[in-house]
């Protein structure tokens, strides 16, 4: 239901759907022929020397480019490689691609071992491109000083079920992910924050399980951050110095199923959205193309359609069916060219419903006008940009169809840009 | 490479629910419809000319602006023909083709092109335009006068004239129903109170206009009135007389709700609204006019920047 109600002064209001009792155990995508995965590193020509195609590499093995402390990724395939490709994601982020053709399955010789000591750089090493893609990079910065790590027991995004399944069904592993997590971060306090009032059955050592209520977008990072838990925004709006980090419950499932079974875990597990809206969950490896997924599933795709990594409210388009699942994807969206709603030039009319649906209390008419002049300062300064939560709503209102969410991280973004060299040149 | 399907990339979110500009616009144009058509049936003819000329007029100068401007073309929003339709129904039936004209003319270019266009006007087109008309062409506001050769089955006394020219007793015959039935002179669909309200219930109940701008407006003009009355009912007509004549109630739910020159915030529409309201009350019990809407909705939007600033504290700010 997305379509403006008769009597509009209601707002409307998603509640986010909680999982059944009779949970169906996702259908698994078959191994492609080939998976890429993706390095945190901008593709240089000399890395190519370092992962030569025709290199035979093993699942579990840890793939990096020359520096072995560096940005790496782990294979979660065996066969060889075929070769490296500069790749770009959102916001510009340039990383390498690492095809792999894939060969008959083997084992890494020398890798993950459960039995050495789970320490923060050592879980950074073999975790950081897990399933659930923990922040472990983060966790690990010394500089920063973690005071709660939360888990999500739910998802952030609307239509979405990857981690609700996880916390349904995932309790021993994620028991010892939490462990595990405790004795590498040394916190006394794990926080696993749930949607709605899925509480019972949830019981983790050393774990204090917070409800978030069921309507978007209270599950929204940064609303669990200002709203759930209280925090002020920073006045700089770097929400990473506030020591709060939060992981998926994916990711902490990956890391006690590591710990339990010796293994890394290397499927990840999808809602896959079709354009009727139907939603099943299923695994596939990760590094797998989109395009099998959806053949698996039957969903045609044709021009003008629209393909999405995430939920309805805040993922993100991708321009070609060949690109191939992250760790951080936790749905793929089809949406049908009759769908696709279209973003407007055209001005804001100031009709108000925006401020009256925004989560945050944020005058957003305002906020839009500065935005679009390109005065970010001002815009966080007087009219409370850092105070959003990123849900979408006021674009999901808004009568001029003004990409009002991203102007707003577009501006989140630029003032992060220039905080990045106003500290560079300390 | 060449079966690589076309897909459309965006950003965030990917759903929306249909709500668009021209479709506020078609929808007040219906909610104002009502009433203009009381206003037709109350002075035939030569009111159809005047909404007629007005509404094309003022889409005609829009589409001239856009060209001398070198701007995409903007009436398929529909905002034009509603400044047409309103500027018409506030002006009396037997208003000269080139009074209107200018008009639209005021209330399109002076009123809202020059701003930057929709959503950029400081003041409501039609408040503008209407209020630059009064000061320039006096006579033409003058509705005994212009209205002098109809033949009316009720009083034929423009009410609100006829209370700050004679007092209270002059209108006190005038009774509540006929006046919320549209048998007074006045505006061309500014008569019928009847219809005007069942219009801004309308645009209320479907979101298209902020109820709290609505109702604190005639909430101010009842309470102020009411003290007035309270204080010397000799020298003051009662509330109800005030809410049912004039341009209040075309102004409570048409003029004063207009989306750019109005508040957007809770507490900040009930002041907005209350002053106003206040305003007109005071216009039209001590001050020179006989009818203060319009100019107590073009003081209204001056204070609008400064008053919308009242707003609740955002997410997660302390101060």
């Amino acid at each position: 239901m997305t379509q403006r109600s008769f009597f509009g002064f209601a707002k409307p209001r998603f509640i986010y759907e909680e999982l059944t009792d009779t949970l169906v155990t996702p259908q698994s995508v078959p191994l492609p022929s080939a998976v890429t995965l993706y390095i945190d590193k901008p593709y240089a020509q000399k890395d190519a020397l370092t992962l030569k195609s025709g290199t035979p590499v093993k699942t579990g093995e840890r793939l990096s480019l020359g520096d072995d402390e560096g940005p790496a990724v782990i294979a979660t395939v065996s066969g060889t490689i075929q070769g490296l490709s500069a790749f770009t994601g959102d916001y510009g982020k340039r990383l390498t691609a690492v095809t792999i053709e894939v060969g008959k399955d083997e084992p890494a010789p020398e890798g993950f071992d459960p039995a050495a000591p789970p320490t923060l750089s050592y879980l950074k090493r073999y975790f950081t491109t897990a399933p659930g893609a923990p922040p472990l990079a983060s966790l690990a910065d010394s500089e920063r000083g973690i005071s709660k790590l939360v888990i999500y027991g739910g998802d952030a995004d609307l239509l979405t079920h990857t981690n609700q399944y996880v916390a349904k069904t995932r309790s021993e592993a994620l028991k010892k992910g939490i462990e595990v997590l405790q004795t590498a971060t040394e916190l006394d306090e794990i926080i696993m924050a749930l949607p709605g009032e899925t509480i019972q059955g949830h019981e983790y050592p050393g774990t204090t399980v917070i409800n978030v209520p069921a309507s978007y977008p209270s599950a929204q990072p940064l609303m669990v951050l200002f709203k759930t838990l209280g925090y002020t925004v920073p006045s700089d709006g770097d929400t990473t110095s506030l020591g709060v980090v939060f992981i998926r419950a994916e990711a902490v499932a990956a890391i006690g199923s590591a710990y339990l079974t010796g293994k890394l875990v290397t499927d990840k597990l999808l809602t896959i959205i079709d354009k009727q809206g139907n939603r099943c969950l299923t695994t596939a490896r990760l590094g797998t193309p989109v395009r099998q997924i959806l053949a698996q599933f039957k969903i045609e795709l044709a021009d003008g359609d629209r393909l999405i990594f995430g939920g309805p409210m805040t993922g993100s388009a991708i321009f070609t069916e060949d690109q191939s699942i992250m760790p951080d994807t936790d749905a793929i969206m089809v949406q049908d060219a009759a769908d696709v709603s279209v973003c407007t030039d055209y001005p804001c009319i100031n009709c108000g419903d925006c401020v009256r649906i925004c989560p945050a209390t944020i005058p957003v008419p305002m906020l839009v006008r500065f935005l679009e002049a390109g005065q970010y300062e001002e815009a966080a300064d007087l009219y409370d940009l850092f105070s959003c939560v990123e849900c979408g709503l006021c674009s999901f209102v808004c009568p001029s169809r003004i990409p009002i969410l991203q102007y707003i991280k577009l501006g989140k973004y630029e003032l992060a840009q220039i905080l990045t060299v106003e500290e560079a040149n300390e | 490479m060449s079966s690589r399907k076309q897909l459309i990339v965006s950003h965030a979110p990917f759903w929306h629910n249909g709500s668009g500009v021209p479709e506020r616009s078609y929808h007040f144009l219906l909610a104002a419809l009502p009433a203009a058509l009381m206003g037709l049936a109350t002075f035939g003819a030569p009111a159809l000319a005047v909404l007629s000329l007005s509404v094309a007029s003022a889409i005609g100068w829009e589409v001239a602006f856009n060209y001398v401007s070198k701007r995409p073309v903007t009436v398929a929003d529909g905002n034009a023909a509603v400044i047409g339709l309103l500027f018409a129904m506030v002006m009396p039936a037997t208003t000269p083709w080139w009074l209107v004209l200018l008009g639209t003319l005021l209330a399109i270019v002076v009123g809202k092109q020059i701003f930057g266009g929709i959503g950029a006007n400081p003041f409501h087109p039609v408040a503008l335009a209407w209020a630059i008309l009064f000061v320039s062409y006096r006579p033409f506001f003058d509705f005994d006068g212009m209205l002098v050769n109809y033949n009316f089955d009720f009083p034929a006394a423009y009410p609100i004239a006829a209370l700050k020219a004679f007092g209270p007793e002059a209108v006190a015959e005038l009774p509540l129903l006929d006046l919320l039935l549209g048998r007074q002179t006045g505006g061309i669909g500014a008569t019928c109170g009847l219809a005007i309200i069942a219009g801004g219930v309308y645009l209320i109940l479907r979101g298209f206009i902020r109820w709290e701008i609505a109702l604190s407006f005639i909430g101010g003009i009842f309470f102020t009135a009411l003290l007035f009355h309270i204080g010397d009912p000799t020298r003051y007509a009662s509330p109800w007389f005030h809410l049912l004549t004039g341009y209040t109630l075309i102004g409570a739910f048409f003029l004063a709700p207009e989306d750019s020159s109005s508040p957007v915030n809770f507490a900040a529409m009930l002041i907005y609204g209350a002053l106003m309201g206040f305003m007109v009350i005071l216009i039209r019990n001590i001050g020179a006019f006989a009818d203060g809407v319009i100019l107590a909705i073009l003081v209204g939007n001056t204070i609008n920047p400064l008053v919308d600033k009242i707003r609740p504290k955002a997410l997660g700010k302390v101060t």
